[in-house]
């Protein structure tokens, strides 16, 4: 009478739905120093990245699970040499593959072998959309030449083209210019994501975010811009992804703890999001425990699941069910308990936090130069102190 | 755009249509997205292979649920809207 569903050993207490989105995190090693990068401040500590072998073992119980997206990304993850045994692997399983990628050391030869090897989708991101500025904040002075070679080479090989641009005070003025040079490319989605403010971002917050006149008018330029592909009949589709430091109510972060995505960092360490190492969670690893476990049965994913959880103001609040108090980290970040409700609610005691950094935005003058470049030397003055 | 039978449908490149055990469904996946089908949009994309005219996928669906009487105007109301979304193209 046992079906293979009821022997399963694990107990699910909350009920959760199956991780559909697994994202690979396979290095934190990277040959771009990004100032915006979401890694942890601390992730030259990491030792040992996964072996091959485990990794396939992720991708095989993952999608025993159901996951159907699967991201490879970093760090980058080119760095890695088995790439492309991972994305023959990932292919047999039946999983979508998305390679998210700064484009250095990729190859026109890699681009179609990855093809071959059954790889879905490319992810180039951009800095800028001139080199000056893409090489200014990449820290690296061939990046923007080598990164339209290689979207012209993904758009070559036939596979749909995603171009990436992360949108600060930096850049925010060339929003124009960024979605001409998309449409030249031959996109088919285009995403001008504003910086969010985790590990380097967050470190950088005053330095990158832009003002609320600067996103105003970038939105603009958005719209105009959308309705001018609409009447043209372009297909390529524009997502603006506007930052919540400029909201009153909180983003549906990762749409409720544990509840679609599951991150795997690349020493094994599972976490319901890429950011959530910064917590003060124990989070388990793919090392020690089964992934079924982890997701379904583990106090790390259970933790902030449902919402019992919950303090004031969340706890009586009517919205709760829909932005289930916002983002964990960022509560964390801001007021330093994570269990508080995300500061950039208005109902939030915290609220102030973000209404100075938008006061703050207002006067910044901070250069580029000036931002702590995301490397190894700098990381490693985050954790020897 | 008609919706003359005769035009054959094909899956935008980079879109994969594929059964989800653990979902118990039809889904599309496309770049960091997935949509999940109810039954009919999974019958419906289920035929649609770049070679069978619009014509051919209503004739083999009617053939499959014969109790359903004429489905063409269902056939071509779904992919008009799948090709608004850009999930399909027409030929």
């Amino acid at each position: 009478m046992t079906s293979p569903e009821a022997a399963k050993t694990v107990s699910n207490p909350n009920k959760a739905g199956p991780p559909l989105w697994l994202l690979a995190e396979l290095t934190y090693r990277c040959p771009l120093q990004c100032p915006y990068c979401s890694n942890p401040l601390d992730f030259a500590s990491t030792e040992q990245e996964l072996t091959t072998e485990e990794w396939v073992g992720v991708l095989r119980q993952g999608r025993t699970m159901g996951a159907a997206q699967l991201g490879f990304s970093g760090g980058e993850p080119l760095v890695r040499q088995d790439l492309p045994e991972l994305i023959a692997e990932a292919r047999h399983l039946g999983y979508y593959s998305n390679l998210i990628t700064s484009g250095l050391g990729l190859s026109e030869a890699k681009v179609n072998a990855f093809r071959d090897a059954g790889l879905d989708h490319i992810q180039v991101s951009f800095q800028a959309s001139d080199p000056e500025l893409n090489n200014a904040v990449a820290g690296s002075r061939k990046a923007f030449d080598q990164k339209l070679a290689m979207a012209r080479a993904v758009k070559e090989a036939g596979y749909p083209m995603v171009l990436n641009f992360v949108i600060h005070r930096h850049n925010i003025h060339q929003m124009n210019d960024i979605m001409a040079l998309c449409e030249r490319l031959g996109a088919d989605y285009v995403e001008l994501a504003t910086c969010q403010y985790y590990g380097w971002a967050f470190k950088n917050r005053e330095g990158l975010m832009p003002s609320r006149a600067q996103l105003e008018k970038a939105e603009g330029e958005v719209q105009a811009y959308r309705q001018q592909l609409a009447a043209s009949g372009s297909a390529m589709k524009l997502i603006f992804v506007t930052p919540d430091y400029y909201e009153e109510r909180p983003k549906a972060c990762m749409n409720g703890w544990g509840s679609l995505f599951l991150t795997v960092a690349p020493d094994g360490t599972a976490l319901p999001c890429h950011s959530a190492k910064l917590l003060p969670i124990d989070f388990p690893n793919v090392r020690d425990m089964e992934l079924n476990a982890i997701w379904y049965d583990s106090p790390g994913f259970n933790h902030y699941r449902g919402d019992s959880w919950m303090p004031e103001p969340c706890r009586s609040c009517d919205e709760k069910g829909k932005d289930f108090g916002g983002c964990r980290c960022q509560a964390y970040l801001l007021t330093g308990n994570a269990d508080n409700a995300d500061p950039v609610c208005s109902k939030s005691s915290h609220h102030d936090r973000i209404l100075a950094a938008r006061r703050a935005a207002d006067h910044a003058t901070a250069g580029i130069d000036e931002l702590t470049y995301r490397n190894a030397d700098n990381s490693r003055l985050f954790f020897r102190g | 755009m008609t919706d003359s039978v005769a035009r054959v449908p094909r899956l935008r490149p980079g879109f994969r249509f594929q059964w989800e055990p653990v979902q118990d469904c039809y889904v599309l996946l496309y770049p960091e997205g997935m949509v999940k089908l109810n039954g009919s949009a999974g019958a419906i994309l289920n035929e649609v292979d770049g070679q069978r005219s619009v014509a051919d996928i209503v004739a083999t669906l009617e053939q499959q649920f014969p109790d359903a009487g004429s489905l063409e105007g269902d056939v071509n109301d779904f992919l008009r809207d799948a090709c608004q979304q850009h999930w399909i193209e027409m030929s």
